[in-house]
């Protein structure tokens, strides 16, 4: 058994110490919002963070985590109450057909936790490892950038619940 | 910190001595140079040998126009910004005559007789021939001007004090042009030309000592850049698989060769450079180079190397079955649309330093912005230090059955911690 700390609740997974943590999310914890895209950190698809860093889940084994926190889009907001970057990417209809968004809002929250005003060529990089095949990156990469701006104002776009 | 100490016994014997005469630029040109004409071939033949030199690299920060300078090149002594040299006739090079250019490239001084720091390798352009530099002044005067001012150098006393550069020169700046050994080949002798001379390889792949200069015994033997170990290119190549000259030609032109690994980090751009310089010169190169490092024979079954920590390697290969082998199984990816290197041919885990392989790991490889290339995700904070120790211990012995690399995550610490001070 390896306990896992995901999104701050303490899971305890039966899983070999090589398994991804993306099997275990979606397989064992029934956490489905990282994605399967190459199974390769090829695509970004699966972007969870550890620690406050953007890491693949397809190429992290359960074993490196021990002790460490996990945290995936599921641990953001909620469909009342979305983040500031799910807020933000609601707002520039930055999806196509989806199936990338999880990974790359995680991707964008370790940056914004760490570098909370980016520049444009810092968004850019930062997001670099993750692809979008629809074509949406220009409505993904003005969502990262309308999400910081709200994030630095405080003025943080609640509408669910107003 | 002893280097430092010799420099300020250096400097003040200079000033004391009274010798801190530098010559005076006795050229002026009446108008800029830009506006001259110059021969069409002459200048193409310019671009070439430009690239070969790599001017580009050094003379352009991350983001900035071509040639105009401004780039942070981390020494021991402190920070210099490469300069301006565009022809741009105040920020830049732009009132240089033909002879300013020839004697920065062969005496290392500026139009105004300031002496130049060594970064900027002319203990490497004296070598190359007047009629070359003039080729390279012509390419270099028929860019665009920028206008950019650069940042001062952050270096501390005495490595501020030019004058005292006149002393390092009297020590380590061999004067002269590069001249044919009558013995050897005239590719060999083109070779040795471009290797010693423009190429400057040895800027970063020869050893320096305490006052920043080569290492001249010790020839290509391995040295620094960026943070990057610069592999040994003379017989102490630690490359398991022995190069051919096609190899070589092929991986100086491509960045890319399958039996020894990708060219990563600060030769990723020297690579880039040499794609523009035809074949016939990068295969004189390669057979130059072949020819210092002699004669190889492939690595023999070696014994098991002492020193391996066992739970280290165990823990290590469960990291490497979850996190690496999708890409790099043995042998080959179980992925038919992948290549890789076998890491068992890379020259990276051969290494005697583990700096290239934590590079690698931590950051992958990304093609040049903008460029198409070989692609392979970075690491950085899904591997605790520990953990990237634990998977360059099993890497080392498993793949190259060597002697365990001492202070892994330290190093890790220390690239990582560079990284974040950089992008701050």
């Amino acid at each position: 058994m390896i306990e896992l700390d995901v999104n701050g609740k303490k899971q305890s997974v039966d899983a070999a110490p090589d398994t991804p943590l993306l099997y275990v999310l979606r397989d064992h914890l029934a956490m489905n919002g990282a994605k399967f895209g190459c199974g390769l950190g090829q695509c970004g698809a699966c972007t969870v963070m550890v620690d406050g860093d953007a890491v693949f889940s397809c190429l992290t084994p359960v074993a490196v985590l021990a002790g460490r926190k996990i945290k995936t889009v599921e641990g953001l907001g909620t469909i009342e109450n979305p983040s500031p970057l799910q807020r933000a990417f609601i707002d520039e209809q930055a999806a196509q057909c989806g199936y990338c968004i999880a990974g790359m809002i995680m991707r964008a929250q370790a940056l914004l936790e760490k570098n909370p005003s980016p520049s444009d060529a810092e968004i850019r990089r930062h997001m670099m490892p993750n692809l979008c095949r629809c074509g949406t990156q220009m409505r993904i990469f003005r969502a990262v950038r309308r999400a910081a701006q709200a994030m630095q104002a405080g003025a943080v776009p609640d509408r669910g619940r107003a | 910190m002893k280097a430092r100490s010799l420099l300020v016994g250096l400097a003040m014997s200079v000033a004391t001595a009274g010798v801190l005469i530098t010559p005076v630029s006795g050229d002026t040109p009446a108008a800029p140079a830009g506006k001259r004409a110059f021969d069409a071939t002459v200048i193409a033949r310019g671009a070439q040998l430009s690239a070969i030199g790599n001017c580009a690299t050094c003379h352009t920060r991350p983001g900035g126009q071509s040639f105009a300078g401004g780039l942070a090149l981390e020494t021991p002594f402190g920070v210099i910004y490469s300069t301006n040299i565009t022809p741009d006739v105040e920020t830049g090079i732009g009132a240089w005559s033909e002879s300013d250019f020839l004697r920065a490239m062969h005496d290392g001084v500026d139009r105004n007789g300031r002496n130049l720091y060594p970064a900027f390798p002319y203990d490497h352009f004296a070598r190359v021939t007047d009629d070359d530099v003039n080729a390279i002044y012509a390419f270099i005067m028929t860019r665009d001007p920028v206008r950019a001012t650069v940042p001062a150098n952050r270096l501390a006393f005495p490595m501020n004090f030019r004058p005292m550069l006149s002393a390092w020169k009297a020590l380590y700046l061999e004067k002269g042009v590069y001249r044919p050994d009558p013995d050897r080949s005239a590719e060999w002798n083109r070779g040795a030309y471009l290797v010693e001379g423009l190429g400057h390889c040895g800027a970063c792949h020869t050893p320096r000592n305490a006052m920043g200069a080569e290492t001249k015994d010790l020839y290509l033997g391995g040295g620094e850049a960026e943070g990057w170990h610069a592999t040994a290119i003379n017989a102490s190549s630690p490359a398991p698989v022995p190069w051919t000259v096609d190899q070589l030609t092929r991986y100086l032109r491509q960045g890319w060769d399958d039996q020894h690994g990708h060219a990563a980090g600060p030769m990723t751009p020297v690579a880039h450079e040499l794609a523009e310089v035809p074949e016939a010169d990068i295969r004189a190169m390669a057979t130059y180079l072949l020819a210092v490092m002699g004669r190889k024979e492939p690595a023999a079954m070696r014994a098991v190397a002492p020193g391996r920590d066992e739970s280290r390697v165990q823990s290590g290969a469960a990291i490497f079955a979850g996190t690496c082998a999708g890409c790099h199984d043995e042998g080959a990816s179980a992925i038919s649309s992948i290549r890789t290197v076998p890491l068992a041919q890379t020259t990276s885990i051969h290494a005697p330093d583990p700096r290239n392989v934590l590079h690698i790991v931590l950051e992958g490889i990304w093609p040049e912005p903008g460029e198409k290339g070989v692609v392979m995700p970075g690491f950085e904070g899904a591997l605790t230090d520990e953990q990237l120790a634990s998977l360059l211990a099993y890497v080392r012995v498993h793949f190259a059955n060597r002697p365990p690399w001492p202070d892994v995550s330290r190093q890790a610490r220390d690239i990582i911690q560079h990284k974040n001070e950089n992008e701050r």
